[in-house]
């Protein structure tokens, strides 16, 4: 009987320090054994737990993109004990990983329409996944509009900030790079917050456009009613949400909302099937 | 299948010494004040003079700590930092003398842990690897409801075989393979009994049945919408008195949730599993310091619903209870899953 808490082994890689505070860094990883690798196949949207022998697993966006071989890409904030230590490793460094896990956002319904990204914060790693994906000249002619609207505190908080320049100079993405403020003249992108910018440059609903929304609580529940306002319908607000996590495939029992496990059910939800759910998040 | 024998007292004792030739047999013991399982030793017997244990059986196929996995953290050996099986004991093992609500209770859990998607592979080896020899009551409890729980005193859900204490002797029903399996190593004679006996099990059963007065009503449960129940006014009343010791889901034989955690000793290490519990704010504490159930009401909340609304939704299986009572005799505050089960029952938003 295969055994869905044996994490497989992998290796450091890479390491990336991405924002200016220091507390978030990209871990590349590749896999020790070839098979496990081919066994891991994963959609944008989907976590992985990351385990650390002594410390414990902790459930981590994917940020890679299935269309990037070889290596797996997770960008953590430090927090706590697991992430603390995760933090201190090196290169050359073994550690685990369980998944993939969990829904990911509906590529398959969201062909042949617009896609407007919404990500704030650190909430942008299963958001550059998504990019990475669409951008693929393999799958870029499947999705008509693609705009991103990505905010953070300042600009030495944006993570991939080398990715989002080559982004902006490309003509098949719509870039709204935005910071909460800046004292930098150099800076040639927008200030103001998310919810102000989706209001001011995202396109407006309809039937054919769809946003995926990641971000922290306070951001989506400002983002929400100029959604509403510029007519975007719930079916098509795809959320991405988080809770504390243990198995991860939905037998442990934390991590529901109503009947739904985040972990399995989720972490991909419409806001219309979030409407339907207590509010407990 | 289906036969009813009869055992004397004295074979039944013989038997169970045979049966441990091939099985590990596990049983009610009193220890201190209260019966509890645990493993017997060759030549010890089931103590079956009981109402029912203090914890559930739910330990015999699914432990309070288990280990899951071993690494060394020595990095002058190969596979340091590299979680390992461990070699687990499924031989075939007996539970004698579990009541029929706590078998009930593996047939409900065995949703959570055995899913089209996954496979929870510890849970699932030991229920394979055990065979259930239940004890049916008598006597019920003042606080057992299970005749309105989808159980009963005599039933065979979940169960192998069935022992019902007529006096001066037992009978016995066999009611799957692994009933039959037990009976050959166990060597009691496998004479089928006559109708009289039969007969006799159902007079019992009704008289038990008849000595339960307490029940809860469900039928209203699966109509109810969700987020109505969630937001209803009794919650705070239900929750007013409760001091979150999670007892209630300790001694629960429907209660799954379980942490996972890694232990050190030095250079190696494990990963085990413990039980959890949905009363404790760490459950759902967030890295980040948001807590979802953050305060009390929260957290019976989520119990009571997971129990009589989430369960029902989605398994189209009835509750997550049994009607054992276990939650409403040890409750320090006298909280009632009767009285929760009949508010969300009759509330209308």
């Amino acid at each position: 009987m295969q055994n869905p808490y044996l994490p497989y082994p992998v290796r450091i890689e890479e390491i990336i320090t991405e924002t200016e505070d220091k507390n978030l860094k990209t871990f590349k990883l590749v896999f020790i054994n070839p098979d496990d690798q081919k066994k891991f196949t994963y959609t944008p949207g989907q976590f992985a737990e990351l385990s650390v022998a002594g410390k414990g697993e902790i459930p981590i966006g994917i940020a890679s993109s299935p269309t990037e071989k070889g290596f797996l890409m997770f960008t953590i904030n430090k927090v706590g004990l697991v992430t603390s230590h995760i933090h201190a490793m090196k290169v050359g460094d073994i550690m685990g990983i369980r998944g993939p896990l969990g829904n990911w956002y509906p590529w398959d319904v969201m062909e042949g329409k617009n896609v407007v990204i919404i990500g704030g914060g650190f909430a942008f790693t299963t958001l550059r996944s998504s990019i990475i994906y669409m951008l693929d000249p393999d799958n870029r002619p499947k999705f008509k509009d693609i705009h991103v609207i990505y905010g953070a505190r300042t600009p030495g908080m944006l993570l991939y900030r080398d990715e989002l320049a080559q982004w902006e100079t490309r003509d098949d993405i719509n870039m709204h790079i935005t910071v909460d403020s800046t004292d930098d003249p150099g800076w040639k992108y927008n200030i103001g917050f998310v919810p102000t910018i989706t209001d001011q440059q995202a396109p407006p609903g309809n039937e054919e456009t769809y946003a995926i929304i990641c971000g922290p609580p306070i951001m989506i529940k400002f983002t929400q009613p100029v959604l509403d306002k510029l007519g975007y319908v719930h079916d098509n607000i795809i959320m991405s949400l988080e809770m504390r996590m243990k198995c991860g495939i939905g037998i442990c029992g934390r991590c529901n909302i109503g009947k739904e496990y985040v972990c399995k059910d989720g972490p991909v939800f419409t806001l219309a099937q979030l409407n339907n759910m207590p509010k407990e998040y | 299948m289906m036969n009813v024998i009869t055992i004397n007292k004295q074979d039944w004792a013989r038997g169970l010494e045979r049966a441990y030739d091939s099985y590990r047999l596990f049983g009610p013991v009193k220890q201190d004040e209260f019966h509890n399982f645990r493993e017997l030793v060759k030549g010890e017997l089931p103590d079956l003079k009981l109402l029912n244990t203090r914890l559930s059986a739910k330990s015999m196929v699914y432990p309070q700590s288990e280990k899951l996995f071993e690494f060394t953290l020595d990095e002058n050996r190969e596979d340091h930092h590299i979680l390992k099986e461990i070699h687990k004991d499924y031989s075939s093992r007996a539970v004698i003398g579990i009541r029929p609500c706590d078998a009930k209770a593996f047939l409900l859990v065995k949703a959570n842990f055995d899913t089209p998607e996954y496979k929870d592979p510890y849970w699932i080896q030991s229920y394979e690897a055990t065979t259930l020899v239940g004890y049916a009551c008598n006597t019920p409890c003042r606080t057992c409801f299970c005749t309105t729980a989808g159980c009963g005193p005599f039933s065979e859900q979940g169960l192998d075989m069935l022992l019902v204490d007529a006096a001066d002797h037992y009978l016995l029903k066999i009611i799957t393979q692994k009933g039959e399996k037990f009976l050959n190593a166990a060597g009691w004679s496998s004479t089928a009994e006559s109708d009289a006996a039969i007969h006799k099990i159902e007079t019992m059963k009704q008289a038990a049945e008849e000595k339960i007065t307490a029940g809860i009503s469900t039928d209203k449960l699966k109509d109810k919408k969700t987020t109505e129940l969630f937001e209803a006014p009794f919650w705070e009343q239900v929750a007013f008195a409760c001091i979150n010791c999670g007892t209630c889901t300790y001694v629960c034989p429907t209660c799954w949730c379980f942490d996972i955690q890694d232990e050190t000793f030095g250079r190696s290490g494990i990963r085990m599993r413990n039980w959890d519990s949905c009363m404790y704010p760490l459950f759902t504490l967030h890295g980040s310091g948001h807590n979802p159930r953050n305060i009390k009401i929260q957290r019976v909340r989520q119990r009571f619903m997971h129990k009589l609304k989430y369960y029902v939704d989605k398994y189209g299986n009835g509750i997550q209870c049994v009607g054992c009572g276990r939650c409403i005799r040890h409750c320090p505050v006298n909280i009632d899953i009767r009285k929760v089960c009949d508010l969300m029952n009759n509330f209308e938003a």
